[in-house]
């Protein structure tokens, strides 16, 4: 089947209007058919995929894009003669438009490919931190930050004598706003704040963050890895300078992110990396850049990838975010409430709002352990620091165990983890 | 005492009656770790701690006449579990025939695949420590 083809197709045509949902019905097994990988066994038992903060799996329109564009239309892509270079490069640049309605940008040209979310944070951290960050500046980012917003932040301001504060934040994992206001001030340059926490699964206050940190000139880029897949993103109505996301946690392919800016930011930015596309003219006395996006997207990009991950956001579009949302709420409370009767159940992150992450602590278990234990039952969580080694010190805890729930998820399998976790708790409970 | 490769061969007819039951042999390791010596509290030491090892893991050892006795600790109970097993072939031991085994029951009882590749290193980590501490033996009683 043609690339075009499948974008032509009536299952995830881009013009569809999200579904109506008849009553309260949410068509989870309809929407499962979708996903070929939920489809089996594991150690003895029917898969149940409960790691979806890490990676969400695939619907079967993105993964046949994928394969129809290397067996029909893989070529690479912009100045390209041929018919197949035209193709791929219409359908790569068709994925651009779609991010940008996906988070309302106000132009295609705002919209960056990078790898992944810390591509998207490394590119600002390289380029805007370098030309516009100097010593003596202050950068904040939070407690609950992903290593990839803490690193990239630290590395600049050992290169260039910028200070980097941390907004501390409450016992139940969310962002004490006052202390941010006071940390706020002339010397800040920058703000870089998670959106959703991937290891408690917190909802900040972007909205607020943004509109305090502007009021002292301060630009703002919002982490939207966790955030994009379970929420709406509007860049025009939160108004944040810089928005980084990843495809594969939007049922997207791996190995490719987005990085979103405002005109004005992302023109007065030096180029990330140097090569092929970036350029305008290259001679040996001087190079001319390219215009944005492609200033920032040096060497030939992941072309596949960006086709099919047009079809990841068709899903999300008709299924419907408000859809989704609300059936991933559902699956949220119905987990939290089954799994607090247990004894020895402790979670962590109990903020008010929260995205369908339940992470936590089974009282004298290592969460490796229960891990394994979970993973013989079929049951794939995430177990560990998730990759914000500064928070577990905060709650003074190594890790945890991570059960995160997506569109394809079921009350069902809620139930099973339940079991299993009451089973595993009795060893030491 | 029966010999290296008599107990490696008991630990594979042990996992051999588990079968491809993952549950019950996760659980079986666990166990086995619960009935582990108890750790002296001293020994938790930073340089105790296994170098390679995802979880955290404390091996020391000390001298009964010519033979080695192994003691170790984890912080998760599925890697104390692994670390029995290594004691249960390997303590208790003359350095030379530690020195010398080949610990096939690894690879026999599928160890690879129930722990993963990340956690095998782990165990591999664990087993050079160990004979480390035997050639340190060794080295210590033909010096003397």
């Amino acid at each position: 089947m043609k690339t075009s083809e499948i974008i032509a197709s009536d299952l995830f045509s881009s013009d569809s209007a999200p579904i109506k949902l008849r009553g309260a019905h949410f068509p989870v097994e309809e929407i499962r058919k979708q996903f070929p990988i939920l489809h089996q066994v594991v150690n003895g038992n029917p898969l149940i995929y409960l790691d979806n903060a890490a990676t969400t799996q695939k619907p079967v329109s993105v993964i046949e894009a994928l394969k129809a564009y290397y067996e029909m239309d893989n070529a690479n892509i912009h100045r390209g003669a041929h018919t197949l270079a035209a193709r791929s490069t219409e359908y790569y640049e068709n994925t651009r438009t779609s991010v940008k309605e996906f988070i309302n940008a106000p132009s295609e040209e705002q919209i960056i490919f990078t790898k992944g979310t810390t591509e998207s944070i490394n590119l600002v951290a390289a380029t805007y931190g370098r030309e516009f960050i100097g010593k003596g500046d202050e950068i904040i980012i939070s407690t609950m930050e992903h290593h990839s917003n803490i690193v990239p932040w630290q590395m600049l301001c050992q290169a260039n004598g910028a200070v980097l504060k941390v907004i501390p934040i409450t016992d139940a994992g969310e962002i004490i706003m006052e202390d941010f206001e006071q940390m706020l001030s002339s010397k800040t340059k920058l703000v870089s704040v998670v959106h959703v926490s991937n290891a408690l699964g917190t909802v900040n206050p972007i909205s607020e963050i943004i509109d305090k940190a502007h009021a002292v000139g301060a630009k703002v880029l919002v982490d939207g890895a966790q955030s994009t897949s379970h929420l709406s993103v509007d860049v025009q109505e939160l108004d944040c300078d810089f928005l980084a996301f990843s495809a594969h946690k939007l049922y997207g392919p791996t190995g490719l992110g987005v990085l979103y800016g405002k005109r004005d930011v992302l023109e007065a930015m030096p180029p990330y990396q140097g090569g092929g596309e970036m350029i305008k003219e290259v001679d040996f006395a001087g190079t001319t850049y390219n215009e944005i996006p492609f200033k920032f997207e040096a060497g030939t990009p992941n072309i596949g990838d960006v086709i099919a991950f047009q079809k990841a956001l068709e899903f999300f579009q008709i299924v419907g975010r408000e859809n989704i949302h609300a059936h991933e709420q559902e699956l949220l409370a119905y987990a939290t409430e089954k799994l607090s009767t247990i004894k020895g159940f402790i979670p962590v992150g109990t903020a008010r709002e929260k995205v369908s992450v339940l992470s936590f602590l089974i009282n004298g278990m290592h969460p490796f352990d229960v891990g394994m234990m979970l993973d013989a039952g079929g049951i794939a969580v995430r177990t560990g620091h998730h990759c914000t080694q500064p928070l577990m010190k905060r709650f003074g805890i190594e890790g945890t165990v991570r059960a995160s729930f997506s569109v394809y998820n079921t009350k069902n399998e809620i139930d099973t983890l339940y079991q299993w976790i009451s089973r595993i708790a009795k060893r030491k409970n | 005492m029966p010999d290296i490769n008599t107990v490696q061969d008991e630990i594979i007819e042990e996992f051999g009656i588990l079968g491809d039951d993952r549950e019950s042999t996760i659980f079986y390791i666990m166990e086995l770790g619960d009935k582990m010596e108890p750790f002296p509290e001293a020994e938790h030491t930073e340089d105790n701690i296994i170098k390679g090892c995802q979880s955290k893991v404390w091996l020391t050892t000390k001298e009964e006449g010519e033979k080695v006795i192994f003691l170790a600790d984890s912080n998760t109970d599925i890697t104390k579990g692994l670390i029995s097993l290594l004691i249960r072939v390997l303590s208790g031991r003359s350095p030379e025939d530690i020195i010398s085994s080949d610990l096939y029951f690894i690879d026999k009882i599928g160890m690879g695949s129930i722990i993963g590749s990340q956690r095998s290193n782990g165990l591999t980590a664990m087993i050079k420590q160990m004979k480390r501490f035997a050639i340190a033996y060794q080295a210590k009683s033909n010096a003397s």
